[in-house]
Formats: structure tokens, C-alpha cells, sequence
């Protein structure tokens, strides 16, 4: 675009660092040996071991999905390893056992989980590649009844609770990524909210790939019983590599009646350089079921990945329930973005809100792909979308995919969409006032957020600001 | 103060200033006044800095140095300001926001602190009277959805709060009604100060009863083909332009 806007130097990506740590990594290659193999290092039980097999028999069938608008070459599955471990990481350890190396590493990258230093309010669970190695304020969430452990422990200690729901709201056979990641899922995060618990405090769950050529392919369950109420926040990073590397995870979540679950995402996985070299390709899967008056909150800002593929949705099963997906999707370089929702109304009077901002800048492409789907006993619904495209620069692109399906008379949509280009004149206004370029771009981009942000948790709502104000830089001058 | 020697500046290919000479002292007001696609604003956004005009030729020195040198931001930062004549929207940012991180910028280049939010609506308090502006405007994003003349007081509550050294008005007055043509010239002449000029470029005389200037310039086809003093404000009003342009 014009003159000025072109030429910044590119800031590195901050969390491109490697973790020098002795891994206990698998070969590369993918069969039921494998599975197994995970599974036995796990000491999973039985039936874990039998719905890994039946995934991965499933996914052996299907074929990898190629309507999402990104492009990529072929992924060799046989070439990455499904599991690398830390092997200073012993399986259920306490805090005080973890190996200073890793936490000098979550220090790294701000994230404190010696207990004296904890941000206030908020409990971390740290998942390194395919382990997790350690999760904060446990003491403080048992006494509100709370669990919030790693995915293998939770196999360990409340198996009830995750035979009951371990794919119920996304089956092994869902998709592609989905019956993948059923098959090899290493580790993950598990919270249990109690009937009528109000969570006092933020969970969060940091992802960190670390091991080269090695997926992650992590599993979230969170379920809140009756009248229950959480919020939890996920973020994440990778080093950076010349290579792809797979992040393909499953996330599932469960508001029971009068439930609701607040699900927030920080994304920066290490996004390629500007050639688009390297960086994670990250096809996730994410949905929830909402049941009777309950409500479900997604909210997310996706500034890495050299590709996105992701559709947090909502399943509003129960009569008079919420979902709503909040989201801020940006591309720089050559990154590509496929994201959006689902809605799908199936209870009465049922309600969902839309809201996405996509940026582009660079190269990058960037699609927003919606569908809303009203059923016919989901009588009295209503559905609200608004999706905001804005261009920085005139090589990127902004694509929308919008599907609407309303199958009875009484429910209704409203859709809004816009594109922009952020305007010379914009920047120049900012500039006339003091301000520089990269101040003026990140002031109108957070501007054009807004709505997004004000749903982040508070702690996170500055965070994510700053790194899209890095993740722009090197898109203006 | 400033001074601009036969300055040239085109509009991609287009020649639009075509030889522009002025100075203006610390202490001074000139009004430049001429008809419309004259260069006027042209002129203001070239001192300001904006990217889409090309000097091709002449000088603007500011303060002892060569204005044409420093980017846009360092010259807000050292005390220049143009009120646009066409206010720029920001949506989702608050004017309050906005306002301060224009201000501490200013404040940084200073060497001086930075303000935190409840100071800085401290000083917000002062500045608003003096606009006679709603607060609840401070929470508004910058100018979207703001009437015309809502736009042109916020560029001078603006101009309150960073105290510029030379600040130009680009049309400041157009769509103003006759209270707020008031106000905003009552701010305007609050703020003057003996080491600060002001430049204001307008159509009409009207203003200049209020804003009294010590300088008429005439701005015509890239050029400024007469100045005078407050007279020639009078005078044009009367007869329009063409006699100006006929004898130049
Ligand atoms: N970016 C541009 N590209 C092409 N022409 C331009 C550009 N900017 C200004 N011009 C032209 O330059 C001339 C001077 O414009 P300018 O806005 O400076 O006039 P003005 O004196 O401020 O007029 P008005 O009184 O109407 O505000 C006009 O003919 C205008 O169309
Ligand atoms: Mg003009």
C-alpha cells in the first residue's frame, strides 16, 4: 500500500527458543504398534487403549480434508513422531519435582509455576510436547471441589468421569484431525467443576512444543456439572524451525444444565519466517455442548501458525442455551488462516453471537468460514454474526465463508460483514499526533478488536493486544 | 519560527504548490484564506508531513531545522499541529486513549514522564471547559459518529491538550454553528502565547473577528499572490478573489 507503509524490520518471534532437555522420543512413524506404545508409557487402561485403536482404524479410512481455503504440501504421517517426553518428567509429579531446566524455560516465556510467584488468580497447567509437567494452585482449587489436573492423571484418578465424556461431544470419528489425535493424544488439560461451583479462579493450560519433528496433539476436556461456572485460558508457543511441525488438537467441553464455560485462546505458535518457512500447521478441533440454560463462550486471538484450520462451535442442545465464539484472526507474511464457527441449534429459544475480526497483512490469507444451523425443533432461536475483515497492504487477502440453514420459521439470523483497508489517512492522523507507524497500526488494529478483547479474562486482554501489535510489525513502515 | 521558501509540491504527477514563500514569528496569527483547490490544505498536510505529497523543490525550516527532514511524528512531537480539515476516524479507540498516548508521546520526545490514565483525566477535566465539551465524548471512539462540527472541536480540544507551537487550523470554522464558532475560537485564543503562532486557513471573515490575525495571505493556484493585514480579510469578503488573481 502506497509509500510508507511497507518496510519495518521484523521483530523475531520471541518464543523461538529451544529447550536443550533429554527426551525420551519414539521413532518416527505411525501404526497400532505406536499407539501401544503411547499408551503404554501412559499405563492407560484397557478401554483407553481399545478407543485409540478404534480411532486410529477410522482414520486409517479417511482422507486428510482439503476444502479448508489454505494450501500446504503433503504431510507425510509416517515421518513425524507422536510422542517425546522430557525425561526428567516422571509420570503424576508434584511441583517441587519438576526439573529447573523446564522451569527456567516457562520462565522464559513468562510464565511462573514455582508457587511464590504465581500470577495472582490464575492456575497453570504446563504441558512440554507430549507431557505435562506440572500444574499450580491444586490445594486452592480441592477446597471449592474443583479438579484441574493433566489429561493422563485424570485417566488415572476419575476414570468414571472421563469414560463418560472423553468424545462425547467430538467423536474419535469426527474428522480426520479429530480421529488422529483420538488415536495418539499424549497429554492435555482436565477440569471438573462441581454442581453450583463458581471457579474462583482462571485455569490455564500453556502449551509448549519444544522436541523438532515431533507433533503435539493434546486433548482438553472440560466439563462444568450443573449450575457451574469457568473460565479457562489456553496459550501457546513453539520454537522456531525450518520445518512443519503438526499441532493437531482435540478440545471438548461440556456446560451442563445451567453450566457456563468462558474458553478463552492466546495463539502464537511460531509462525513461519517471512518466507514462510517453518512454523506449526495447526488444524484443531474444538467444540462444545451446551445443554439446558447453560452457555458457552469461546474467545479467541490467533496471531501464529504458519496455518490455522479451526472451527470453535457450539452444539446448543438444551432449550434457552448460549454460544457465542469471539475471534481475532490475524495473518502476517505468508501465514494462512481458515477459522470460524459452528452454531448448531437443536433447543428451543437458543442463542448464538458471532463475532470475528480478521486481519491480513503481508502475504497472508486469511478466510472466515460460519455455519449456522437451525433445526427445526429450535423454534424461537436467534443467531447474530458479524465479521470484519481488514487489509494491511494490498498482497494479503480476506475471504468469507458464510453457511446459513434455518429449518423452521419462527428463528432468525442477521448478518453483517465489512472489509476495510487500513487507512493511510488513519496512520497519518496518528502520526500528525506523535504518534510512530508501529504505535498508529497497532492503536487502529486493537481498535478494530475492541469487541473481541473486552471478552478476554483481564489479565490476558493487555497480553493479547501486545502481541498483535509484534506479530504486525514488519507489516507497515 | 517557520519559514518556507519557494516551495514546490506535487500530488503524484500534479503540480499543486507552485512556489509558496512565508514566515511566521512566535507570537504571530496568519490566516490564509483563497479559493477552493487552491492548495491550501495541500500546504497544511505538507508541513504536517503527509506521505502522499511529493516537495519537488524549496525549503520549510521549523525551529532552526529542516522541517522536510523529520518524519510526521517528530514533528507533532516538537510542536507542530494541524487540526484537519477533514477529521480522520479511528473506531474502538477511545478519544481519551488516544488523546494520551498522543500526549505522552509528546511527553516522551520531551524527556518529560509519562501521565497515568487518572492524571491525564485530570487534565482532561481543564482542557474539556475550555471546548465546552461533553465528557462523555472522552469514552467515544475517536470522531466515528461524530457530527461535523463534534469532529472540529475535538481537533481543538486536541490541540488544548498538546499544546503545539505552531499549530495550523485547516478549516476549523466549516461547519461550525455560530456558538460553537465561538467556543472553539475562544479556545483558540486561550491557548496563544507569545512564543506559540498559529496559522489558520478559512474562507471566512467571520472567524477572523474572533481569531484576529496579523497576517492576510491570498493562496491561489499554488501560490500566495497577495498578503496584507487583517484589512485584506475584509476586503475579499467583499469583492472575492478575482481582483486579487486578476492582479497578480
Ligand atoms: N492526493 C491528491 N491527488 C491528486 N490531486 C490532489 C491531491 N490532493 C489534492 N489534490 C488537488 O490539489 C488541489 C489543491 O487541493 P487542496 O485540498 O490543497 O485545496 P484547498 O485550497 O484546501 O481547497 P478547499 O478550499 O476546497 O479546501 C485540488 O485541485 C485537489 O484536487
Ligand atoms: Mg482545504
Amino acid at each position: 500500500m502506497g509509500s510508507s507503509i511497507e518496510t519495518l524490520v521484523n521483530r523475531e518471534y520471541q518464543y523461538g527458543f529451544v529447550t536443550e532437555i533429554e527426551a525420551d522420543t519414539i521413532a518416527p512413524g505411525l501404526n497400532e504398534d505406536v499407539i501401544r506404545l503411547i499408551s503404554s508409557k501412559k499405563n492407560e487402561p484397557e478401554w483407553l487403549l481399545d478407543w485409540r485403536l478404534k480411532a486410529f482404524r477410522r482414520w486409517q479410512t479417511m482422507t486428510e480434508p482439503h476444502w479448508p481455503n489454505v494450501k500446504y504440501n503433503p504431510i507425510n504421517y509416517q515421518a513425524a513422531r507422536y510422542y517425546s517426553a522430557p525425561k526428567s518428567v516422571k509420570p503424576l509429579q508434584s511441583l517441587d519435582e519438576v526439573d529447573p531446566e523446564l522451569l527456567a524455560t516457562y520462565k522464559k516465556l513468562g510464565i511462573s509455576l514455582t508457587e511464590q510467584k504465581l500470577l495472582a488468580g490464575v492456575a497453570v497447567d504446563a504441558i512440554f510436547d507430549s507431557v505435562s509437567v506440572g500444574t499450580t494452585m491444586k490445594d486452592e482449587l480441592a477446597k471449592h471441589g474443583v479438579v484441574f489436573c493433566s489429561f493422563t492423571e485424570a485417566v488415572h484418578n476419575y476414570p468414571e468421569l472421563i469414560q463418560k465424556y472423553l468424545g462425547s461431544v467430538v467423536p474419535y470419528s469426527d474428522n480426520f484431525f479429530a480421529a488422529l489425535n483420538s488415536a495418539v493424544f499424549s497429554d492435555g488439560s482436565f477440569c471438573y467443576v462441581p454442581k453450583g461451583v463458581r471457579c474462583p479462579i482462571e485455569l490455564s493450560t500453556y502449551f509448549r512444543i519444544n522436541a523438532a519433528e515431533t507433533g503435539q496433539f493434546e486433548r482438553t476436556l472440560i466439563v462444568a456439572d450443573e449450575g457451574a461456572y469457568v473460565s479457562y485460558l489456553e496459550g501457546c508457543t513453539a520454537p522456531k524451525r525450518s520445518t512443519n511441525q503438526l499441532h493437531a488438537a482435540v478440545v471438548e467441553l461440556v456446560a451442563l444444565d445451567n453450566a457456563q464455560i468462558k474458553y478463552s485462546t492466546v495463539q502464537n505458535w511460531y509462525a513461519g519466517d517471512k518466507d514462510g518457512v517453518g512454523g506449526i500447521y495447526n488444524f484443531v478441533t474444538k467444540r462444545g455442548k451446551a445443554h439446558t440454560n447453560s452457555k458457552i463462550s469461546w474467545t479467541q486471538v490467533e496471531t501464529g501458525s504458519a496455518i490455522t484450520w479451526k472451527y470453535p462451535s457450539v452444539i446448543l442442545q438444551g432449550d434457552n442455551s448460549t454460544g457465542e465464539f469471539y475471534s481475532v484472526a490475524l495473518v502476517n507474511n505468508k501465514q494462512q488462516a481458515d477459522t470460524g464457527t459452528k452454531m448448531i441449534h437443536i433447543g428451543k429459544n437458543t442463542k448464538s453471537t458471532i463475532i470475528s475480526k480478521g486481519i491480513s497483512a503481508g502475504e497472508g490469507q486469511n478466510s472466515y468460514r460460519g455455519r449456522v444451523q437451525m433445526l427445526p425443533k429450535a423454534t424461537g432461536s436467534r443467531n447474530y454474526t458479524q465479521c470484519d475483515s481488514m487489509l494491511i497492504g494490498n498482497k494479503c487477502g480476506a475471504h468469507t465463508f458464510p453457511y446459513i440453514e434455518i429449518a423452521n420459521d419462527s428463528s432468525t439470523t442477521e448478518h453483517e460483514a465489512s472489509t476495510s483497508k487500513i487507512g493511510e489517512d488513519q496512520i497519518f492522523y496518528c502520526k500528525a499526533r506523535g504518534l510512530n507507524a508501529e504505535h498508529a497500526i497497532s492503536l487502529i488494529v486493537s481498535g478494530f478488536c475492541r469487541e473481541v478483547f473486552k471478552e478476554l479474562p483481564m489479565e490476558f486482554a493487555l497480553e493479547a493486544q501486545q502481541l498483535l501489535g509484534i506479530s504486525l510489525e514488519g507489516s507497515v513502515g | 519560527m517557520l519559514s518556507i521558501s519557494a516551495l514546490h509540491a506535487n500530488a503524484g504527477d500534479k503540480p499543486i504548490l507552485k512556489g509558496i514563500s512565508l514566515t511566521v514569528n512566535p507570537g504571530e496569527v496568519h490566516a490564509i484564506m483563497g479559493p477552493n483547490g487552491s492548495g491550501k490544505s495541500t500546504l497544511a498536510q505538507v508541513i504536517a508531513g503527509h506521505p502522499g505529497y511529493e516537495v519537488t523543490g524549496g525549503s520549510i525550516t521549523y525551529m532552526n531545522q529542516d522541517l522536510l527532514e523529520l518524519d510526521p511524528e517528530e514533528r507533532a512531537q516538537q510542536g507542530v499541529f494541524l487540526a484537519f480539515q477533514y477529521p480522520v476516524e479511528i473506531p474502538g479507540v477511545t478519544n481519551a486513549y488516544f488523546l494520551r498516548s498522543a500526549y505522552n508521546e509528546i511527553r516522551k520526545a520531551k524527556g518529560e514522564e509519562e501521565v497515568d490514565p487518572m492524571e491525564f483525566l485530570d487534565l482532561m477535566e481543564k482542557k474539556l471547559k475550555l471546548v465546552d465539551m461533553d465528557p462523555a465524548m472522552l469514552h467515544r471512539s475517536v470522531n466515528a459518529g461524530f457530527s461535523g462540527g463534534e469532529k472540529k472541536r475535538n481537533e481543538i480540544l486536541q490541540m488544548a491538550v498538546l499544546e503545539p507551537k505552531l499549530a495550523i487550523l485547516d478549516e476549523t470554522d466549516s461547519g461550525l454553528d455560530i456558538d460553537a464558532l465561538r467556543i472553539v475560537a475562544d479556545g483558540v485564543n486561550a491557548l496563544k502565547r507569545p512564543d506559540n503562532a498559529t496559522i489558520v486557513v478559512t474562507h471566512y471573515q467571520r472567524l477572523l473577528n474572533y481569531i484576529v490575525p496579523d497576517f492576510v495571505h491570498v493562496l491561489a493556484g499554488g501560490k500566495i499572490v497577495k498578503s496584507g493585514g487583517k484589512e485584506l480579510a475584509l476586503e475579499l469578503e467583499q469583492r472575492g478573489y478575482e481582483w486579487v488573481m486578476d492582479a497578480a
